[in-house]
């Protein structure tokens, strides 16, 4: 008896490890396999960025000319508000949680992730959050209408009926990233391969570390303050209500403290994909892969500090203004470093020009440009000119597109042949390419123009000095917006059928998910590989 | 995964829950801190010192201080509300007294709060006030009107830079989170206590 006992639970784990994925809708609706979780994440992502895309084409029809043509202001205000949450919180997050689920476990040599239930769980009560976000378009009143920011009392006092469900959908979320970042936190502590140490991790893992750390302070800071709305909205309490004792700029202070390292949470796994791309395909080893690392995590210990410079206008002390402005330009010295770096990794070496290294250059240079025009914004003075512009619409598009979502495509580019197993049409991927490139500098360059002229942001109307350059950033909104169609095509297309890719895939990849097969099977890693 | 892998990965995600539920707090906790904070720097020139917490020691009349009074009234409260002296020339650790006028001349009984704010800002913590129509909510039947006092003194600490300083009033309209007070919370002058 006692020996059969003992020998159960060894069959059973020899069959858990040569079962294949479940058939049918259980498949994708019970696992806890995390290329599958690391795929859905991909797939949902993908479907809010076209959602949230064509959000962004509403608004740009409606500036394409001064006057109001096609939307009612009201709504003008509710496609700006649920475009910049979807775009936050339903594309450019969710994707990156895909790509962490997907390559973290066979970056590190892991079978999975720590958590694979809870893995499961955070994916899928996203759908959901999302669900009751966008009911509320249909909603009377109308969907939330105050800026992605929900400043009180705008959200509170003014806001639409629907704000209680945007409260939950952002509750969820919220629930979802911090389910999520556990599950990343535990599973590069705790899995890593033997002789995996921690200064040999991939960048990109190094990033997703920092950024799980980052996402478990924050979100339920995010999470407490729209509980405050919800409790200002329904028990009458006052937080953000002068009235009551309460301060309405408190809850900028507190949106910020959670706002500010939610950019950071956005751009530094970007920094990770950049970092893994670049020295592929400029075949030589990543330079200075330490500094890397601690650049990384000074941007995150920073990213905790800086949080007023959004407020520079409301009101604040001198000596607030000064530590701002400064705390945040020292952001700059790390953010600089990893410039340098991906540089100088490129520096003599014998680089090929493929779809993501393309993305991966594109991001370089235009990520570094929208980090210049964030220094322009840290100078308290000038802020007071640029505050709530188009100039710093301008600015946060071009970290945010041509800075976390190339970083996605690239990403997507650059690992699609493991995921699929088919090489990539290069022709496709760079046409692609080109057409993004375009399509971003010609929507979002002139921004910075009509913001310094002084155009106000999240308006339907503006003044005629503007006209020229808003029907300009309107076409190539529209070039961006429907050449991200080919980007469906070319992923779709990719996943049908294509030239059967190498383990390797490409020449100078290197790295423990380039020595598993392509496409990457259903288990990888089941015996830990040994790293050395 | 080994057991005891498995045990370490429950641990660390518990600690990670609890640092999660601990930040949740930290943002309820930003809320009296940074009411403290601008308690101690007297920074946003709020002061919200509920009557004395100095007692003027000596009158220095070797200065005077210029004290002006401000009203607001956001754009949906219908009050007549303004100070009943526009400014005062006072010395520092002088007791004065003043009084701002309100009239609600809606049909309807309606309950105000007045929100102070001192301007310098680096003046705040100097400005005190005894006693004031500010520390309590004001009730007003239809049609009514009423003098509400402001005690206050400024405190002879006051740097000597500062020569004038600016209170200013806020007057915000409570009738509707004041149906849902209990009457338990309404003293018998009919003044409910913050």
């Amino acid at each position: 008896m006692a020996t059969v006992d003992v020998d159960l639970p060894h069959v059973k784990d020899e069959e858990h490890h040569h079962h294949g994925p479940a058939k049918g809708l259980g498949r994708w609706l019970y696992t806890t396999n995390h290329k599958d979780i690391g795929s859905m994440y991909l797939i949902f992502s993908l479907c809010m960025f076209m959602i949230g895309g064509a959000m962004a084409l509403v608004i740009r029809a409606e500036l394409f000319q001064p006057g109001l043509q096609l939307v009612e202001p009201n709504f003008f205000n509710q496609m700006t508000t649920m475009h910049g949450l979807i775009m936050v919180f339903g594309a450019v997050m969710p994707a990156f949680v895909g790509m962490a689920n997907w390559m973290i476990p066979m970056q590190i040599g892991a079978p999975d992730m720590a958590l694979p239930r809870m893995n499961n769980w955070s994916f899928w009560i996203l759908p959901f959050a999302f669900l009751i976000l966008l009911s509320s378009l249909f909603m009377p009143g109308g969907a939330p209408n105050f800026g992605w920011t929900f400043y009180a009392p705008l959200s509170t006092t003014y806001a639409p009926e629907s704000v209680t469900f945007f409260i939950f959908a952002v509750h969820i979320m919220g629930a979802s990233s911090i389910m999520g970042s556990i599950n990343i936190i535990a599973t590069v502590l705790n899995m890593r391969a033997p002789g995996m140490t921690l200064m040999k991790m991939p960048l990109f893992v190094w990033t997703w570390l920092i950024t799980a750390f980052l996402l478990i302070a924050v979100m339920p800071v995010l999470a407490g303050v729209v509980t405050m709305m919800l409790m200002y909205i329904h028990f009458g309490t006052s937080f953000f209500n002068a009235a009551g004792g309460g301060d309405p700029v408190l809850f900028q202070h507190v949106f910020w403290f959670f706002g500010h390292p939610e950019v950071y949470i956005m751009i530094l796994p970007a920094f990770g994909i950049i970092s893994e791309i670049i020295p592929t395909f400029a075949r030589k080893r990543l330079f200075g892969y330490a500094s890397m690392v601690y650049a990384v995590a000074s941007i995150a210990l920073l990213s905790f500090v800086v949080w007023a410079h959004h407020m520079f206008t409301v009101g604040m002390p001198l000596v607030g203004e000064v530590f701002f402005m400064f705390a945040t330009m020292l952001i700059a010295v790390p953010t600089g470093v990893k410039v340098f770096n991906w540089v100088a990794t490129m520096f003599r070496g014998s680089m090929t020009f493929e779809t993501p290294m393309l993305f991966a250059l594109a991001f370089v240079v235009l990520f570094t440009l929208g980090g210049f025009s964030g220094l322009m914004l840290a100078i308290a003075p000038a802020d007071f000119q640029y505050h709530d512009t188009y100039f710093v619409v301008a600015h946060f598009h071009y970290v945010l597109v041509p800075g976390a979502i190339f970083s996605l495509m690239a990403g997507t580019y650059y690992w699609l042949p493991k995921w699929t197993g088919h090489q990539l049409n290069e022709t496709m991927g760079k046409v692609h390419f080109w057409l993004s490139f375009v399509g971003v500098n010609i929507t979002f360059f002139p921004m910075h123009f009509v913001g310094l002229a002084g155009m106000p942001r999240r308006i339907p109307d503006y003044a005629l000095q503007f006209a020229d350059f808003n029907s300009m950033a309107s076409v190539g909104a529209f070039i961006f917006g429907v050449s991200q169609l080919l980007f469906i095509y070319n992923i779709v297309q990719n996943v049908r059928a294509g030239q059967k890719a190498t383990d390797q895939v490409w020449e100078g990849a290197h790295g423990l998910e380039w020595t598993v097969p392509s496409p990457a099977p259903y288990h990888t890693f089941s015996t830990p590989p040994k790293v050395d | 995964m080994a057991q005891q892998d498995q045990k370490q990965t429950k641990r660390l995600a518990l600690r990670l829950a609890t640092a999660a539920v601990a930040m949740f707090g930290f943002g309820f906790a930003l809320v009296p801190l940074y009411d403290v904070f601008c308690d101690i720097t007297g920074l946003n020139g709020k002061n919200f010192s509920q009557g004395p917490t100095v007692s003027a020691v000596s009158v220095d009349t070797s200065r005077t201080v210029k004290v002006q009074f401000v009203t607001v009234n956001p754009a949906d409260m219908p009050w007549d509300f303004r100070p009943s002296v526009r400014s005062m020339r006072v010395f520092p650790g002088e007791d004065k007294q003043t009084t701002f006028y309100a009239k609600n001349p809606t049909a309807q009984w309606m309950v105000a709060q007045a929100v102070p704010s001192v301007t310098p800002a680096e003046a705040a913590p100097y400005l005190h006030k005894v006693n004031c129509f500010c520390f309590d909510r004001q009730p007003l039947e239809a049609g009514a009107d009423t003098q509400m006092p402001l005690l206050f003194f400024v405190d002879p600490q006051l740097p000597k830079h500062i020569s004038t300083i600016t209170l200013s009033y806020a007057l915000y309209d409570l009738t509707d989170s004041q149906k849902v007070t209990t009457a338990s919370q309404i003293d018998d002058k009919g003044q409910v206590s913050l």
